[in-house]
Parts: structure tokens; sequence; C-alpha cells
């Protein structure tokens, strides 16, 4: 017993340095996934921002068609990126409402007047309490919810071209 | 083997000049050095120049090397209490870390690297850098950090000759003192810096590489203490080795956590996965291969003498077991996000874990640490004991009940951690009873300040805890906000300009209760051009029983101003805490050298 | 060395902070709850600081959002769990108690076990 005690100091700095050696290889994760991922949404409602769009509430994704929720803002400059990604995913079809975070009524104009407008809806999330709830930690996000207002997929950061074909597959699996 | 003292020092000197030139450069502002380029600008006030040099990656593991090879010549000019073949072991030890890290400096992180063509002017320094506390901090934490190496190579070439016995712990326990004064410094100063920088009023966040810098010093107390055991009656030897190996093993994982970026701190670093993995490769081959050492060579060393459980070795075991205790609850908290992202779940352990899980082993450490010094080496009375505890139990019961009377009761740990250190600050005095107090020997004095000095720092950390007030305002000029029992008001924001900034800046006019004189505070929001960067700079009023702390922050658009107050009452008994800690360890350093001195004279002359 | 961060340089929106995110409840007692919890919620934008420590935006309307629950009458329990459940383990610097972090929570017990056991050899057997 003693022997093998002896080992102990050593056995215990190997596994430490496993450890560490395992987690230096693996670059960590930095971005705070949502763990809403694969649950129903969290209950909601909130206003519209812009006159003659409805704004947003939980109920209204139950209703058999999967589609996408926009976490965005109009001070948000990587959404200005995304807007035509956006477009693209409308003119294929795809049903996208919009989360304005931390906004007004006129920044939201201005902003859909100068990048187009794929929203169907558009919530005004003025304090990020839907965000919160979501369990987005930044914009722009945008979350595939399917028909009965499930959760399926969470996207950090702005779409590009390349991540169209996931958020499609996903949109399509959700049906 | 004639050679080894002067290589060692000759090692040492060219490291400082190394270091010397780099600070050189940084004065001239040299921005043909790729490092100054990147780290310093012209405009920067002198002071900053000069500490800038180290206020990065390159420059401060050049300290880091620089501290290193002095440290090995300090140990081949000074250390005459080691038999030869023990000493020219440890030098070797030493050299080996030296070859190590200066391997590392060359291959990954040559801070004399040049730039063509050569810019106009540099980046300039973080603004959160630009301040004394750059002076002083890093060099102190180093000395501390690299120190603790020469009591490892102590370790190492005791294990090589097989001579771990009370004249090796004798000899060692001097560098080991010295180190853990300059950590107990280093960790004080950070503290504070942090505090008054920041502008959260927070002392210590429990961030990993604040925890890098608590854990060497843990191994390092436990080390001073295990080292007197065997000092002065030869027991605890493999301990006391394993001691050694494990401080210096935390200061080099402290090193790799802060450079290698592996967690995220709210203290920023230029990190590097790579010159990561070249520390870690650093940290396999010294610590693994010292813990192979030592299984070899352990077996073969004598267990020294035992003891019974009452006495003063027994109270020193027990400081041992939970200041190990407290370092394994602080190493794995720190490590834990990375075990839990292996499994794919992301973890944050922070405050409230250490809080919860060190705090009552840190509170059973200090009850101990107040009995320790007055029981007797070898054997003791558990009764008589708890009559000499008489009054320090009286002094904490005292302080507990007029703390409940008063507050009617506040949260558990700042409850006991009041209490407890009341009795603490009667016991460490208690060894002075009835002596003689110029005869007392300084390491005595040494020990009784130490131990005082914790209670003193673990008031103040009870009391900011429990006491603290807060006032968050949206002021307007002229109106006044109450913070404890202080009024504040705000007169008025003007612009100001420095050096290198530029500041709004909040005329406070401050009074203690109704009929206080009027006082002013500043605090400033201060931009500075390069790199652009926004800091908070917090003004703070400090009195007897505590601390004002203000901090401005952004206007709204009814024209007021957001205020952040704080009253902070006994906070700065932590740091002063500190401070005492650090003059017990001066103390008690300069009566064990001297003791030692006149024993060799006295052999000398027999 | 500590060498500190200054505060991100993130896109801020134009609007005010939100109502209580540097507002504090009338109710002291509320306040200090709210104060505690927010301690120990991690902001999820910021390199290692808590919500009450963090001045970016989205800090301060988690504080907002905490102080208004708290204000409506729920426990700071049932608060984070409702954060946990949005964000996972990662929100609360409290590491719940589950199956991987069990190790963790009992690590000071399984120390201080073999500790005891470890310095046993030192003593002297009872007296005799």
């Amino acid at each position: 017993m003693k022997r093998g005690l002896i080992w102990l100091p050593l056995g215990m700095f190997a596994l430490i340095f496993a450890v560490v050696a395992i987690g230096l290889t693996r670059p960590a994760e930095r971005t705070v996934r949502s763990a809403m991922v694969g649950k129903t949404l969290p209950a909601f409602t909130v206003g519209a921002i812009v006159p003659g769009k409805p704004g947003l509430s939980n109920t209204m994704f139950a209703d058999g068609k999967p589609r996408l929720l926009n976490v965005f803002a109009s001070w948000c400059i990587p959404c200005i990126a995304e807007a035509p990604m956006l477009l693209r995913l409308k003119k294929m079809g795809v049903a996208v409402d919009g989360l304005a975070i931390r906004d007004t009524s006129i920044a939201i104009r201005a902003f859909l007047a100068r990048n187009g407008d794929p929203y169907e809806r558009i919530g005004d999330d003025r304090q990020s309490a839907v965000q919160l709830a979501l369990g987005s930690s930044g914009v722009p996000e945008t979350f595939v919810i399917d028909g009965k207002g499930r959760i399926v997929l969470q996207h950090v950061g702005d779409i590009r071209a390349d991540d169209i074909p996931e958020i499609l597959a996903a949109l399509e699996k959700a049906k | 083997m004639a050679a080894v003292r002067p290589v060692a020092f000759v090692q040492g000197l060219l490291a400082l000049l190394a270091m010397g030139l780099l600070i050189a450069v940084f004065m001239r502002s040299d921005m043909s050095v790729l490092l100054v380029a990147q780290n310093s600008h012209s405009d920067k006030p002198l002071l900053y120049k000069f500490a800038g040099a180290w206020g990065n990656h390159e420059g401060s593991m050049l300290l880091w090397v620089t501290i290193l090879g002095l440290a090995g010549a300090a140990v081949a000019m000074l250390e005459h209490n080691l038999p030869k073949p023990t000493l020219i072991a440890t030098l070797g030890a030493q050299a080996a870390i030296a070859l190590g890290f200066y391997a590392f400096l060359l291959f990954s992180s040559n801070p004399f690297a040049r730039l063509d063509p050569v810019p106009a002017d540099g980046a300039g320094l973080n603004p959160l850098l630009q301040d004394p506390g750059l002076a002083f901090h890093p060099p102190t934490l180093y000395i501390g950090y690299v120190g603790i190496s020469v009591a490892f190579s102590f370790a190492v070439g005791a294990l090589v000759t097989r001579d771990v016995g009370p004249a090796f712990a004798r000899a060692m326990r001097p560098w080991a003192l010295g180190a853990w004064i300059f950590l107990t410094l280093g960790i004080t100063a950070g503290s504070y810096w942090a505090y008054y920088e920041l502008g959260w009023g927070g002392w210590w966040f429990w961030d990993p590489v604040e925890n890098a810098s608590l854990m060497p010093w843990l191994a390092a107390t436990a080390l001073l203490h295990s080292v007197s055991v065997l000092a002065t009656r030869d027991g605890l030897r493999a301990w006391t080795v394993m001691l050694a190996v494990v401080a210096f093993s935390m200061s080099m994982v402290g090193t790799f956590l802060v450079r290698s970026g592996i967690l995220t701190s709210v203290h920023a670093f230029a990190v590097d996965p790579k010159r990561g993995s070249f520390i870690l490769a650093l940290l396999a081959i010294y610590i693994g291969g010292a813990l192979v050492l030592f299984a070899l060579r352990i077996g073969t060393v004598r267990q020294g003498r035992t003891f019974d459980l009452v006495s003063r070795e027994g109270a020193l075991v027990a400081n041992n077991l939970l200041l190990s205790v407290i370092l394994g609850i602080v190493l794995i908290g720190t490590l834990y996000p990375i075990v839990a992202a292996s499994f794919g779940v992301q973890l944050s352990v922070g405050p409230p874990f250490f809080n919860k899980a060190a705090g009552p082993v840190a509170l059973a450490l200090v009850a101990i640490m107040g009995a320790g010094p007055l029981l007797r080496w070898r054997r003791d009375d558990g009764n008589e004991l708890v009559e000499r505890m008489m009054l320090p139990i009286a002094a904490a019961a005292l302080a507990g009940a007029g703390v409940f009377i008063a507050t009617g009761g506040i949260a558990i740990l700042p409850f006991l951690g009041i209490a407890l250190a009341a009795g603490l600050a009667a016991a460490s005095v208690a060894p002075l009873w009835k002596r003689n107090l110029r005869r007392t020997p300084l390491f005595t004095w040494g020990m009784v300040i130490a131990h005082l000095g914790i209670a003193v720092s673990l008031a103040g950390m009870a009391s900011e805890s429990a006491f603290t007030k807060e006032t968050l305002v949206a002021a307007r000029v002229g109106e006044p906000h109450r913070v404890g029992p202080y009024i504040v008001r705000l007169d008025g924001i003007s612009p100001v300009i420095g050096a290198n900034w530029s500041a709004l800046q909040a005329r406070l006019s401050v009074r203690r209760g109704e009929d206080g004189d009027w006082f002013v505070l500043r605090p400033q929001s201060r931009f500075f051009a390069s790199p652009p960067t926004v800091t908070s700079e917090s003004a703070i009023a400090t009195v007897l029983d505590g601390q004002l702390y203000t901090v401005l922050g952004a206007p709204d658009e009814q024209g007021r101003w957001q205020l952040r107050l704080w009253w902070k009452p006994f906070v700065t008994f932590i740091w002063l805490g500190g401070a005492l800690i650090a003059l017990g360890g001066a103390l008690s350093l300069i009566g064990r050298v001297r003791r030692e001195r006149k024993a060799s004279y006295r052999e000398a002359y027999v | 060395m500590a060498l500190l961060t200054a505060t991100p340089a993130l896109a801020d929106s134009t609007l005010p902070p939100a109502d209580f995110a540097n507002t504090q409840l009338r109710d002291p007692a509320k306040e200090a709850r709210a104060r505690d919890l927010m301690g120990t919620i991690r902001c999820l934008v910021c390199q290692g600081q808590s919500i009450a420590d963090s001045d970016a935006e989205m800090a301060g309307d988690m504080r907002s959002l905490v102080r208004q629950r708290i204000l409506a009458g729920e426990s700071p329990t049932d608060i984070r769990d409702k954060l946990i459940a949005s964000y996972g383990d990662y929100v609360t610097y409290d590491p719940p108690f589950n199956w991987l972090t069990a190790p963790l929570w009992l690590m000071p017990l399984i120390l201080i076990g073999i500790g005891a056991w470890l310095a046993r050899g030192s003593f002297k057997r009872r007296r005799g």
C-alpha cells in the first residue's frame, strides 16, 4: 500500500495534465448556446414596432408551419450584412418573423427601408426580456421553430450564403 | 565543480542586463523594436514607459527569467549552510528550470524582435495598466512566483543527495519565507489595484488569474509551517519535500493558466495556445520529473519522528492538511470548467462555489491557527489548552454577541468570520503574554504579527461582505444622496486634460452626517486616444473605519448623471492585514537569518 | 500579474438602459436579495464578470429582469432556475448539483478524508 501511495502525487499530476492538455487542444467554445433548443418556445407576447405589421407571441408559432425567428436590431452591423440572406430565404418561401432588440420604431423603419423587409411580423423587445427567455446572447441570432412552436435550431451570428442549406434542412425536417 | 557558483552568478547578471536593455528601449520609445511599437507610445508618462516593459507577454516573461537567474545567483552567493553536493544539485535544478524558460523566450516569445519599416509611433499601453500599480504589482508577484523555484530546487537537490533533514529545512526556510513575503505583498497589492481600478468595488473575484496567484501562496504557506516541523522536530520529511514541489508546480500552473488563454478571465493577457503548449511541456518535464524523483527516492528517506495528536506538531499538521484542502478546492474549482467542457457542458464556477466550499475549511483553519502557537511541541494536555484558550474564546463570543445585538443577525459566513477574527486576534498575541518582550526572539514576533494580520484581514473581509451599503442614483446637480453615514451631492461635471487622456470629472461634495465637514471627491470617466478606450477612475475617501467609494457613470437624456456610491466599513483592514502578514514574514526572516548566523559563528569558534 | 480588460467594444443601442438596470428597488430587503442573485449570474457577453459588475448593455437588461422579477415576488431560486432553463448552467457561478458537478461539490469532503488518512501516519498511536 505504502509503495503505491508514493506514486499517487504523480498520478494526480498526470490527471491534471491530461485535463488541461485536452482543454488546450480543443479551443473553448466562447459562444453561449441557448438551452432552449429542442424545447417549446417560452410564453411571451410583445407589441408591434412598425405600423402595419403585427407584434409577436409564442402562440403564433403553433400554426403547423415551420418558420424562422430572427433576433435583430437596427443598431447591429452584422444584421445589415445578413439582410440579403433573409430576403433570399423569404423568396424561397420561408416565413420569417423578427424580434427587434432595444430599438425604436423610427430606427427600424429606416433599417427596413434601407436593407429590405423579409419579416411577416416584428415584435418589440425593448428590454431584451424575450431575448433572455429564448436564451439568445446577442444579435443577430436566428431560431428555427417547427409547426408546434418548438425550437429546433439556433444559429448564432449573421446568416451567410453557406449557412442557408443548413437552415433549409432544419426547416424541411421540422415539417 | 568549482565553476558552479560563478556560472550561476554570471547567468543572473546577464539576464539582468537583458532586462535592463529592454527597459532602456522602452524608455527611449525605440519603435524599431516590435514589442515597443505594439505596447508603448511616445506620449506615455515616463513611469509607464518604464513599467510598460513588463506590461506585456514577452517583457513579463523576460522579467520572469531575470528573477529566476537572479534567484540562482543569490543562492550561489549567499547559501553557506548546505553541504556542497546538495548545493550543487540545487543549483543544477535551478539552472535546468532557467534553461527551459530561456528556450521558451527564445523560441516563442522574443522580446527584442525588430520591426522594419519603423512606425511613426506605437499602439500604446492598455489604459487600465497605466497606473502606479503596474510598477509595483507584477515585479513583486514575480519575485514570489519565481522565488518559490528556489524551494523547489532545494527539494530536488535534497532528493538527489538523499539529504532530507533539519539542516536542509533550516537552509531552505529563509528562501521559502522570502518568496512567500513577496507573494503576499503581490497578491495584496493586486487585490487593491483591481479594487480601485475596475470600479465595481470588489476586491476578489475568484477569477482564474487571481486563483493562479492564490494557489502558490497557499502551498507556500503550508510549506513554511511544515518546514518548521522538519527544522525543529525532524518530522514531516516526505511531506515537506512534496510541498516544495507542489508550491512551484502551482506557480507554473498559474503561469500556464494565465498565458494559454484556456480559461476566460476578466484580467486580460496576450493569450496564445501555442505558448500554452510550450509552458505545459515545461510543466511536464519539471514537475513530472520531480515527482518521479520523489517517488523513486522518498522510500529511502527515513520517516521522521512521530508525535501526539494534541501537540504543536499536531496543529501544524492540521494546518497543512486544511491549507492543502483549500488549495485542492481552488485548483479543482478553477479547472472544472475544462472538465465539464470535455463532457460538452458549459459550466461556470465562481464566487458562490468557492465561498461555500472553501469558506468553512478556511474558518476551521483560523480556529486551529489560534490554538497552534499556544500548544507545546511533542505532547500537550487538552484541558490545559482549553484553559489557555479561555480569553480568545471569550473574545470570539463577545464579538459574535456584539454583532448579533447590533445588527440582528447577518449571513453565517461573515458572522463566523468576525467572531473568529476576534478570537484569533486575542489568541495570536497570547504567546507574548508574561514574556519579556525585549527578549522575545524576532521570529516569534514575526509569527504573532503574521497571525494577527490574518485576523485583521478576515475581519475586513467579513465586514465588507456583511455591512457594505450601495447607492445607485441618476443624480441631478445639487441633489443630495445618502450612502451609509455619508451625504453626497453632485456639484457639477467639468472636462479635465491629462498627459495622454482627457476626462469628464464630477465634483462631488461629501459630508458625514448632517453636521460633518464638507469635502470633495472627483471621480472621472477617462478617455484614452491610444488605444481608444474609456475607463472610469473611482474616487475613494479613506477614513479610519472604512472607505467611501464613488464612481461616475453615463449621463441620461434628462441631464442626470449615473453615480455608483459605496460605503464599505473596515474594507481597508483586508489590505492592512495583508501588509501585516508580509511584515510578520519579514521579521521572521530577519530573526531566522540572524540566529543561523550566530549559530554558525559559534560553530566556527568552538 | 493582473492586467485588466476594458469594457468590450460591442455595438450598443441608442436606447437608455432598461428600467431597473441601474435603479435600485425601494425595499432594501428586496434589493439585497436581487443584489445577491445578480452577483452570482454570469454576464453572457463579457469575460468572466457577473451581471452586477458589468457595464455591458445586456448585463443591464439582465439586472433589470432580475429586479423586476424580485419586485413581482418571485424567489431568487426561481429566477435563477429560469435563467438556467434558457442558457444552461453557464449562466450561474453557483454550479447546480448534478452527476457532472457531484465530484466538484464533494471534493472538499474527499480531500479532507484523504488528508486525514495520510496524516494518521505521523501521529503516535494512543499513549501506551
